[in-house]
């Protein structure tokens, strides 16, 4: 398969699997082995792109024009290929998870539930390998209105509050934000071809650069940047397969991903590094790393803490962006692979404590790891992920965002970096103590074990991808190296 | 020999239709001769559009009396473009309205709604086609008599109330617009719009030519529905049967909107409308109100087809921003605006219309969980939904574009905000409809009812395919309103 | 003379404004027709009277005579007439589908029962 056909491919397998799962709705077994190959077959046609990419290729096809001059065109570049990559696998091991989990909580709709899930697979492919900023827009909106139905999904007064609030900011930050953006680039520079080095060289005056930079970032509201984060603990009514696809597959990486591919291929960091009106960034997504550190050490809710936990990580990976160095962008882009292998586990177990002991809250995981050993045990990797310790995938991008503030002596940032480890040991560590050490409270009569095999499996793997991360670091790190200028 | 009287033949065939219609006065027979005459609009539409695709203009004198003395048709990229949008909605009404009035009007009244519905595409064709200043008001009436009729036919005993208070503006803007066209006679002393456009420039009185222009746009906007001329729309629209609201949605004011385009840029020139007057800064204000004050209003609208009608105000906004613009990019998106907002509000009219058979009203609080009983109707009213929002996919998108792209092209970031933000109170009525169709529990009413019948959905979802087709794809559309821009502004002295 | 001169378009200005004014002041639907026609009636005038020039004739020609009236204006006019009693005759009739349908031509009346219809929906 050329890398070409296999860039096609990348979106149109999951429209594809959308429309076969739809028409499978009537077998449960039919459908749900439907979503599983189509799963396997897209990670399988995106991993064949590793080798030409590895290379230094950069396969890229145009389609028909969305707009006089800019194509719906698609192009595999690395940063786009690790983004790829990541979220087509986790699919895999998502859609085992969410067989248990939608049939262990017999929850409705499921069919609507795998279709938009499929969908959301699409834009995000659409998401990862656009060559421009309207497919790219394009690809994100969809990405916003196929997982609506996903936030949403239960259908409560509750959900339908979650959902208001979750379509709400996305939309309005990207159609008020990121689209004037885009046109206003469009304008200036009469090009929205990702561009390695930017676009931008010397058409714009510092003020301007740094008002455009903002309209992009507050744009990209899936970055969840304060004070745009509002959406994502919103969301968090959704069943938890969905969350770990909104925290760890697609969604929030879909937006620090636009951040990352907008300030390396649109502004370009070597015209950035230099001006003084982009200052407030690394300020803005420092005071989120520690905001969103310090609610969520401060809720009870477990699904609540990991959402914050999660503005507070997309942070991290927006202020290594932002610190402009080649460490710092390698570190922003191995983040969003680490971030989402650790997530996503940490979302499993969430949803595994659910469906087994239907507990949602921190207080009530007293001595839970006795009775479901996997999947704390499996929580506690996702945990020491998130905090950066070795031997997980944390350590590794931590790493390299710290060499980034270090090397460009930007110390506030390594202070900010310091403080929160130590913030999110504080809300990490007390729950793996709560499971393993303290006693269980007095028997309530429901004794229950393990969650389904499914979704054992699923958050093992996951624990399993996030250590194997820390010694197999070589293979995103050789797409992220290339990002930084080789 | 027939293609030389195209441009003719395409207003007397309908104009002929009516009173055959009425002759053998039954209904099966007035459905298909409409039906046989919107798709003849539709054809010659569609193939004058190729004739002058690449520039030309085609000139035809009505009885061989050359122009300017006789009346002349002119064809250029401009009218052909609102032409084929006339007859595309003209042929997708159609097919709507044969299962549609069959429920909302009394049989015995088919064929002269069928008749009605003829003059009133005569009329608008003939508006559109024309090249003679005076045509426009005698084509704009007979559009108007009939739309009032057609308004009248309304089940609704508001319908009476609403027809004839549309009557009365009406009048008054056709009233205008012929004074304005007398004015305009007296100073140029010809009534053929290419020879005035010619003469106007050496005029040395200004001041009949300005109350020319003057009388001219209250008259159109009044029409056109312009912000605040716009009080006797919401009634129309939403008391109408369901064809009647989806044609003259799509149509009615579309076809004013040209004119106004028409005067503005042909007869008077886009120099004295936009540089020596400030017409341009009038028409975005007006238009900035329409989009935020019309958009909500149609978010606190008990009445679904109210606030469609309300949404279609802001919508009218949009179009008008554009032309206040004066640039390219500007009357690109304007005149884009014309067809994206015709086939999606044309499609979001029909579906209400579908809820409305099935229903028996379109009051939102009665259409708790209408997603369960009718999943067809409700999807493709969110997909027409997101079009007024403008979600890229759809054609909606394709125009924000443009005028945000004008609006920084004309150097405003304000106004470069202002379409994207009056999205948002799209956002909020569209939401206002998806709350109470899927996130409510069906009522014991809305269980009973089952999914529209086909007759009304399939016209309804080709327009909706061409929404998506043409967001996704938007290369004919914007092509051709990129000619008709130049058409336009080739009209500069 | 030049107050004199243009006397027409003064009688022109006054029919269009009484006719507005009859249209917006009065509740009667049948009196706003009344006015909308005297508010058509203006313009009637406005077009015929420039046509004519003074000492000129129907403009026939002959060598007698040097100086015609313009023609034109008298042909559109007598369609405008034709459009304008149109109207009126539609209007009217629409008044008396309102009075079977409300039992009024009174437009305070009209409006008052659809509020009260109107609560009466919301009640239920």
């Amino acid at each position: 398969m050329s890398p070409e056909t296999a860039i096609l491919l990348a979106p149109a397998l999951p429209l594809a699997g959308a429309v076969a799962i739809a028409l499978s709705g009537r077998f449960p077994n039919l459908r749900e082995a439907t979503t599983l190959a189509t799963a396997f077959a897209l990670f399988a046609v995106v991993a064949t792109l590793y080798p030409a990419v590895a290379a230094g290729g950069r396969p890229a096809v145009a389609l028909f024009d969305l707009l006089p001059g800019l194509p719906l065109a698609l192009a595999a570049e690395p940063l786009g290929l690790l983004f790829a990559l990541v979220a087509s696998g986790l699919w895999i091991v998502n859609s085992l998870y969410s067989i248990g989990y939608m049939r262990g909580n017999r929850e409705h709709r499921q069919t609507r539930f795998y279709v938009c899930f499929a969908l959301a697979l699409a834009a995000t492919m659409g998401v990862a390998f656009a060559a421009n900023g309207l497919t790219l827009f394009f690809f994100y909106e969809m990405l916003t209105l196929s997982t609506f139905p996903l936030v949403t999904h239960h259908g409560t007064a509750e959900a339908r509050r979650g959902g208001l609030v979750y379509l709400s900011v996305l939309l309005s930050t990207s159609i008020v934000f990121f689209l004037t953006a885009l046109i206003a680039t469009w304008h200036v520079a009469g090009t929205l071809d990702f561009t390695e080095g930017g676009i931008l060289h010397g058409r714009l005056s510092n003020a301007a650069l740094g008002g455009l930079l903002a309209l992009y970032m507050f744009g990209i509201g899936k970055a969840a940047l304060m004070p745009f984060h509002r959406w994502l603990p919103a969301a968090m009514v959704a069943p938890t397969p969905v969350s770990a696809l909104l925290h760890a597959v697609a969604v929030v990486k879909a937006g620090v991903f636009s951040v990352v591919k907008v300030i390396v291929y649109v502004f370009g960091v070597r015209e950035l590094s230099g001006l003084t009106s982009v200052d407030w960034l690394p300020v803005v997504a420092g005071f989120t790393i520690v905001a969103a550190s310090i609610v969520a050490l401060r809720s009870d809710n477990l699904k609540r803490r990991l959402a914050y936990s999660t503005v507070s990580q997309l942070a991290y990976v927006v202020l290594a962006a932002a610190l402009l160095t080649p460490l710092s962008v390698v570190g922003a882009a191995l983040h969003i692979a680490a971030h989402a292998f650790g997530k996503i586990t940490l979302f499993f177990a969430a949803g595994a404590i659910y469906t087994a002991a239907h507990k949602t809250e921190v207080s009530e995981l007293d001595g839970i790891g006795r009775r479901m050993p996997w999947t704390m045990t499996a929580f506690s990797v996702g945990a020491l992920s998130m905090i950066g310790l070795p031997p997980t995938a944390g350590f590794v991008s931590k790493w390299f965002i710290l060499g980034g503030a270090f090397a460009s002596g930007q110390w506030v940032a390594f202070g900010v970096i310091v403080a929160s480890t130590l913030l999110t040991a504080g809300y990490f560590l007390p729950i793996v103590y709560r499971a393993f050490f303290r006693p269980a409270p007095a028997p309530d009569g429901h004794a229950h074990g393990e969650a389904p095999a499914t979704m054992v499996v699923a958050l093992t793997a996951t624990a399993a991808l996030t250590i194997l991360m820390f010694f197999f670091a070589e293979l995103p790190l050789a797409l992220a190296r290339q990002l930084a200028g080789g | 020999m027939i293609s030389a009287h195209l441009p003719v033949l395409q207003v007397v065939v309908p104009l002929v239709a009516a009173p055959l219609i009425v002759l053998l006065r039954r209904g099966l027979v007035g459905y298909v001769l409409a039906m046989a005459a919107s798709a003849f609009v539709a054809g010659s539409a569609l193939s004058l559009l190729a004739d002058v695709w690449h520039g030309g203009v085609i000139s035809y004198a009505i009885g061989n009396w050359p122009p300017p003395w006789g009346i002349e048709y002119r064809i250029d990229a401009a009218n052909a473009f609102v032409l084929a949008l006339l007859g595309v909605i003209a042929v997708v009404v159609a097919a709507y309205a044969r299962r549609s009035v069959a429920a909302e009007v009394p049989a015995e009244q088919h064929y002269l709604f069928y008749a009605m519905y003829c003059l009133c595409l005569a009329g608008l064709v003939g508006i559109t086609v024309t090249g003679d200043a005076f045509n426009v008001f005698v084509f704009l009436e007979i559009s108007s008599l009939s739309s009032y009729v057609l308004i009248a036919f309304g089940r609704d005993r508001r319908a009476l109330l609403a027809s004839y208070q549309y009557l009365i503006l009406g009048t008054i803007g056709a009233t205008f617009i012929v004074i304005g066209v007398g004015l305009l006679y007296m100073m140029t002393g010809t009534l053929n719009i290419a020879d005035m456009a010619a003469r106007i420039g050496a005029v040395e009185a200004r001041r009949p030519v300005l109350a020319a222009l003057a009388f001219l746009t209250v008259g159109i906007s009044l029409k056109a529905a312009l912000f605040p001329l716009h009080l006797w729309l919401p009634g129309a629209y939403a008391f109408a049967p369901s064809a009647v609201s989806a044609f003259l949605a799509a149509t009615a004011t579309k076809v004013s909107l040209y004119v106004l385009l028409r005067f503005y840029f042909t007869v008077f020139g886009a120099t004295f409308v936009f540089d020596a007057l400030p017409m341009g800064g009038v028409l975005i204000a007006l238009s900035v109100a329409a989009m935020f004050v019309a958009s909500a209003t149609a978010v606190f609208q008990a009445d679904f087809k109210k606030l469609l009608a309300y949404s279609s105000l802001g919508q009218i906004g949009y179009i008008t921003l554009g032309i206040g613009f004066a640039s390219k990019a500007g009357l690109t998106g304007g005149v884009v605006h014309l067809f994206n907002h015709a086939v999606t509000k044309g499609a979001l009219f029909m579906l209400a219309g579908a809820v409305a058979l099935r229903l028996g009203s379109v009051r939102l609080d009665r259409m708790d969980g209408l997603a369960k009983a009718m999943p067809l109707t409700c999807a493709g009213i969110v997909l027409g939904g997101l079009s007024l929002i403008g979600v890229p996919g759809t054609a909606g998108f394709v125009t924000k574009w443009y005028l945000v792209l004008a609006a920084l092209e004309a150097g405003s970031w304000t106004l470069a905000f202002v379409p994207v933000a009056s999205s948002l109170l799209a956002v909020a009525y569209v939401w206002r409809f998806v709350e109470v169709a899927y996130f409510r529990p069906p009522s014991a009413e809305v269980a009973r009812l089952s999914e529209a019948p086909p007759g009304l959905l399939l016209p309804a979802g080709a327009l909706l395919v061409a929404v998506v087709y043409f967001g996704i794809d938007p290369s004919l559309t914007v092509g051709a309103a990129a000619r008709a821009a130049d058409a336009l502004l080739a009209g500069i002295r | 003379m030049s107050a004199f001169g243009h006397f027409s378009y003064w009688i022109t200005m006054f029919l269009l404004a009484a006719g507005l004014y009859i249209v917006i002041a009065r509740g009667h639907l049948v009196k706003k027709l009344v006015g909308l026609s005297i508010f058509q009636t203006s313009v009637y005038l406005l077009y015929i009277a420039p046509g004519k020039l003074v000492g000129g004739t129907a403009p026939i020609i002959s060598d007698k005579f040097t100086v015609y009236s313009n023609p034109l204006p008298h042909v559109l006019i007598l369609t405008a007439i034709v459009v304008g009693i149109a109207t009126l005759a539609l209007g009217l009739a629409l008044v008396v589908r309102i009075r079977e349908a409300y039992g009024s031509a009174e437009e305070d009346e009209i409006l008052a029962q659809d509020e009260r219809a109107a609560r009466d929906a919301r009640a239920t």
